[in-house]
């Protein structure tokens, strides 16, 4: 991730060299050129392209960081000052977009508790809440309705022209004045509608719809009809209704004006979102609305004996899991990789083409197909063996077939790149080695392997991260599972990923606010183990 | 409960996504590959260009009125809604989704969702928790058009949520070659696959996938005939969360009912019997019975053969209860966010002009997708010329609509584990009255 920059030189490049950095608008080809203005040209084009957009969605921080990166670039490719910024910054640009800014975003979501219930913000929770509540009114009249103007189609004022589907009399009805019968003269009445009225305009479906949306001039357009029941609109109807529930400002309380139960807010036992409930702690909604909950998340995670008491245990097991199959998978493809690149052995194309079919199967599939392998009855492990083990259903077979489809899923990996380690390792030095009179054996346990560590060793660490947070391997063979009914939240081949996710999507819906925080905590987690096994490499490297 | 293994990989791409810089290259790979949210977009007018990046979010279509549904149901569903959009001469667009709940209530917060949303009855607890969608107002005359059951599923918090047109439940299958009869009761039908187990014929009695970590789903017909319940009812009939069935007296009657079916009594029920294997088992001839719902039926009859197998609503124990499976019913729901609100009332709740709440547009959902109507003129129509859908319809109605409350959702895990952990030999009350207590805290908690 870090890239040395190219040592600076105090001095001046001399005139000729100079002209031989293609990149400059002064020097190289005339197709550098073209390509370096139709490169630079799109980057400005794009800037220019969204500049209106984020000006329309008031994104102003994002139009700065637009700018700043566009001009930058700029910058660096039109002078011809910054030379090694020219091949740093594509680097670091894609560094930030793609890893920090993620980071960034995931870890300010964990400072909320957005997820299911509460993705809208208070005041819209409310409105839908008491808005949700509408109820027609018991004998209420139903209407065929189109929408009329006196002034104009945009703006109004809006009327509602009615006829009473039971009565088939005409009114108009406006917010101002409610409903007023019409004249039978001043209107044509078709199929249930008014087709014509003196002194309005009718508008066409399409515009009472597009001024329907959220925002627009009929949006929740309603006509008081007497009491507290209001005509309202639905879709080309309307209908007498009733809401019961009434949001009072002042006292931040809901009440319902049928019972007079009175609602007040009261924060939920999960302790990152409020609802509104009556003086016996019963809900009105399940609706509640993000907010923003500080370290909330976090200390969930470290308090919750939920999570933190079988933590430890599960912990274990994926420090287990993850090493097992590193080590298992590098052994046999190690060994495989070996035999195979004994130039004795015959048919080594073939064999070799054969060993990386595991690899070449999508992951899903083998472990939905795996699944079914380890079945106690139908399975053909059990088949095969003869046995009745129920694979799957207890806690240590569980764990052994779990790593069994495991080394079977990861082992070509192993095999592919300790083949490839294996080829680059010069031939002489094994010459050399027979000529001081070492065994095979010797030569491969101080020669070969030291060398193919030197190689292999980053990619094993990078596999140990990788097979830590193997959720499919998991989720999709055992799902975690099995499990004893007097712990239900941990499996016996439950790993941290897995187990976090049931906790945060299993149930009570998505808890996306709290996964993200999972999701910070186990990329330190990952970061600090990972960092640790490079410090431990370098013992390798130094051997060369 | 059968969380889709996509949301799994999508949110499993995101913790990868952020610990792979952790762990060098070799973990990055994993992100492109368990993206799954694939955009399936097909346009029923052809007239808006859907993205074909496999990576990228849904992308709302264009039209007067945008529905969103899954591919099984795209066919019927542009039907119906073409058939709107010509008799009111506007576009329509119908899109499948993949992960449909999840992206809808995304994207009907962000704004640019559809207008009508199609799926299961059972998503209404969370949309509407999400405040994503609305009650809809239509008259009691349409209403009584609709079976009894159908409408109460769709009823949440006494409103109506959703109009719906298909209803579906488990039924018992039984292959006629070893149990050619249709059943008063479940001993029966287990005692005939019994008889062809014992006979070496097949490997199972009755196939009801449990798996090793227990379904609920399935179980419930034998736990509400053994006298089991989940939640009792309010004053409203309203499932009460905090009447929870599972961990009383009557709860554990039922488990120790099931218990005498497991390991430890009669084998007929086994982990080894999973939701992947159930179908394919029976299909193949290799057991008596097999409880599943009506989308087992096409590899049912494609390997039994159209003459080789019963369908009848799941019977009771003898001298118990009946059987009362989940009923689910599918609906047309109208965002709260939608552009094209008037249209998407008007195609809803509308009784002429392509409006869904009419018999023809019922039977277009009909015979597009094939699930019993819920519409009962269609219903009596299509069982006339399809008696297999009378069986469906009957079977639905005689079940119990899957409660659609929040609480629901703390049920499905621990029940099924304790339903597994009883398979295997688990004593049952103890078992059970823990998975009430972790199912009451987790509700109390929540």
């Amino acid at each position: 991730m870090t890239t040395t920059a190219p040592p600076k030189t105090d001095a001046r490049p001399p005139a000729g060299s100079r002209r031989s950095f293609p990149m400059e608008i002064t020097g190289g080809s005339t197709g550098v050129l073209i390509a370096k203005v139709i490169g630079l040209g799109l980057i400005l084009a794009l800037a220019i392209g969204l500049t209106p957009t984020l000006i329309a969605t008031s994104n102003w921080a994002f139009l700065a960081i637009l700018w700043v990166i566009t001009l930058v670039i700029l910058a660096i490719y039109l002078t011809g000052r910054a030379v090694p910024a020219k091949y740093l910054l594509p680097g670091t640009l894609f560094l930030v977009l793609f890893l920090i800014y993620p980071i960034l975003l995931t870890f300010q979501l964990s400072t909320t508790n957005y997820g299911d219930g509460t993705r809208t913000s208070r005041e819209a929770a409310i409105a839908r809440i008491v808005g949700s509540s509408a109820v027609q009114v018991e004998g209420g009249a139903t209407y065929g309705m189109v929408i009329g103007t006196s002034g104009s189609t945009t703006t109004g004022p809006f009327v509602m022209l009615l006829v009473n589907s039971t009565t088939g009399d005409a009114y108009v009805g406006s917010e101002e004045d409610g409903l007023q019968p019409l004249d039978e003269d001043a209107v044509t009445i078709e199929s249930g509608v008014v087709t014509e009225a003196d002194g309005y305009t009718i508008l066409t479906r399409q515009e009472q719809n597009s001024l329907s949306s959220s925002g627009q001039p009929l949006d929740g357009f309603s006509v008081p009809a007497g009491g507290d029941s209001v005509i309202k609109v639905q879709g080309f109807q309307a209908i007498e209704m009733r809401t019961p529930l009434v949001y009072d400002e002042e006292a931040d309380t809901i009440t319902n004006t049928d019972t007079g139960v009175v609602y007040t807010e009261q924060l939920g036992p999960s302790g990152d979102r409020s609802f509104f409930v009556d003086e016996d702690g019963n809900r009105l909604s399940n609706q509640s609305w993000g907010e923003n909950i500080g370290l909330q998340n976090y200390k969930r995670i470290f308090t919750d004996p939920a999570i933190t008491g079988p933590f430890a245990g599960i912990f274990a097991w994926t420090l287990v899991f993850a090493f097992v199959s590193v080590a298992s998978t590098f052994l046999l493809g190690l060994l495989l990789a070996v035999t195979l690149n004994d130039p004795r052995m015959r048919f080594q194309r073939g064999f070799r083409s054969i060993l990386i079919l595991p690899y070449a199967i999508p992951g899903f599939i083998s472990l939905m197909v795996w699944a079914g392998f380890w079945n106690r009855d139908f399975g053909l492990v059990n088949d095969l063996l003869g046995t009745g083990i129920d694979w799957l259903g207890n806690a240590t077979w569980a764990k052994v077939a779990v790593l069994a489809t495991n080394l079977w899923m990861g082992f070509p990996y192993m095999f592919l790149i300790s083949t490839g380690a294996l080829q680059s390792i010069p031939g002489d030095l094994k010459e050399a080695a027979s000529i001081d009179g070492a065994t095979g054996f010797t030569q491969f346990r101080k020669i070969v392997f030291p060398l193919l560590m030197v190689a292999t060793a980053p990619l094993l660490v990078s596999s140990f991260a990788f097979n830590f947070n193997n959720f499919n391997a998991i989720q999709l063979l055992t799902e975690g599972g099995p499990f004893t009914p007097d712990n239900p939240t941990a499996g016996g081949t439950d790993i941290l990923i897995s187990y976090t996710y049931r906790l945060a999507f299993g149930s009570a819906g998505q808890q996306i606010g709290f996964a993200s925080a999972v999701s910070v905590v186990l990329f330190v987690l990952t970061g600090v183990i990972a960092a640790i096994q490079f410090r431990g490499t370098r013992a390798l490297e130094e051997m060369n | 409960m059968r969380k889709s293994l996509l949301s799994v990989a999508a949110v499993a791409s995101v913790t990868l996504l952020l610990t792979a810089c952790g762990g060098g290259g070799g973990g990055t790979d994993a992100t492109g590959d368990s993206t799954a949210t694939t955009d399936a977009s097909a346009e029923a007018t052809g007239d808006a260009g859907a993205s074909a990046d496999p990576s990228a979010p849904p992308v709302r279509g264009n039209e007067d009125l945008v529905v969103w549904t899954d591919a099984t149901k795209l066919d019927a569903v542009t039907a119906v809604a073409q058939a709107f959009g010509e008799a009111n001469g506007i576009t329509v667009g119908v899109q499948a989704i993949v992960n449909t709940r999840s992206d809808f209530i995304t994207a009907n917060q962000a704004g640019n969702g559809p207008d009508v949303l199609v799926g299961a009855h059972d998503w209404i607890g969370q949309l509407v928790a999400n405040g994503a969608i609305d009650p809809l107002q239509i008259s009691a005359d349409s209403l009584s058009g609709y079976s009894e059951k159908a409408v109460t599923a769709v009823t949440y918090n006494g409103q109506l949520m959703g109009i719906p047109y298909g209803v579906e439940s488990l039924v018992l299958y039984c292959n006629k070659t070893y149990a050619p009869d249709t059943y008063a009761t479940l001993d029966d039908a287990i005692a005939a696959g019994q008889a062809a187990k014992d006979a070496g014929s097949v490997q199972s009695a009755l196939n009801i996938p449990q798996g090793v970590n227990g379904d609920p789903y399935h179980m419930q017909p034998l736990f509400t005939s053994a006298g089991g319940y989940l939640f009792g009812l309010d004053a409203t009939g309203t499932p009460d969360a905090n009447d929870l069935g599972v961990g009383t007296d009557a709860g554990i009657a039922a488990a120790q009912k099931i218990a005498t079916l497991g390991d430890a009594g009669s084998k007929v029920l086994s982990t080894a019997i999973t939701n992947d294997n159930a179908i394919s088992l029976f299909a193949q001839g290799q057991a008596g019975c097999l409880i599943s719902g009506p989308w087992a039926l096409s590899d049912v009859e494609a390997g039994l053969g159209a003459d080789g197998y019963t369908v009848q609503p799941i019977p009771g124990f003898a001298g118990m209860s009946p059987a009362e499976p989940f009923m689910g019913a599918q609906a047309f729901y109208v965002a709260s966010n939608g552009q094209n609100k008037s249209f998407a009332q008007a195609f809803v709740t509308g009784t002429s002009g392509g409006g869904l709440n009419s018999e023809e547009a019922m039977t277009t959902l009909f015979e597009g997708t094939n699930l019993p109507p819920a519409m009962t003129s269609v219903r009596a129509t299509a069982a006339a010329s399809d008696p297999l859908i009378g069986v469906f319809g009957d079977a639905a109605d005689a079940a119990y609509p899957m409660p659609a409350i929040p609480a629901m959702d703390q049920v499905w895990t621990p029940l099924g584990q304790a339903y597994a952990a009883i398979i295997g030999g688990a004593d049952p009350a103890s078992t059970m009255t823990t998975a009430a207590q972790t199912i009451s805290s987790a509700i109390a908690s929540s």
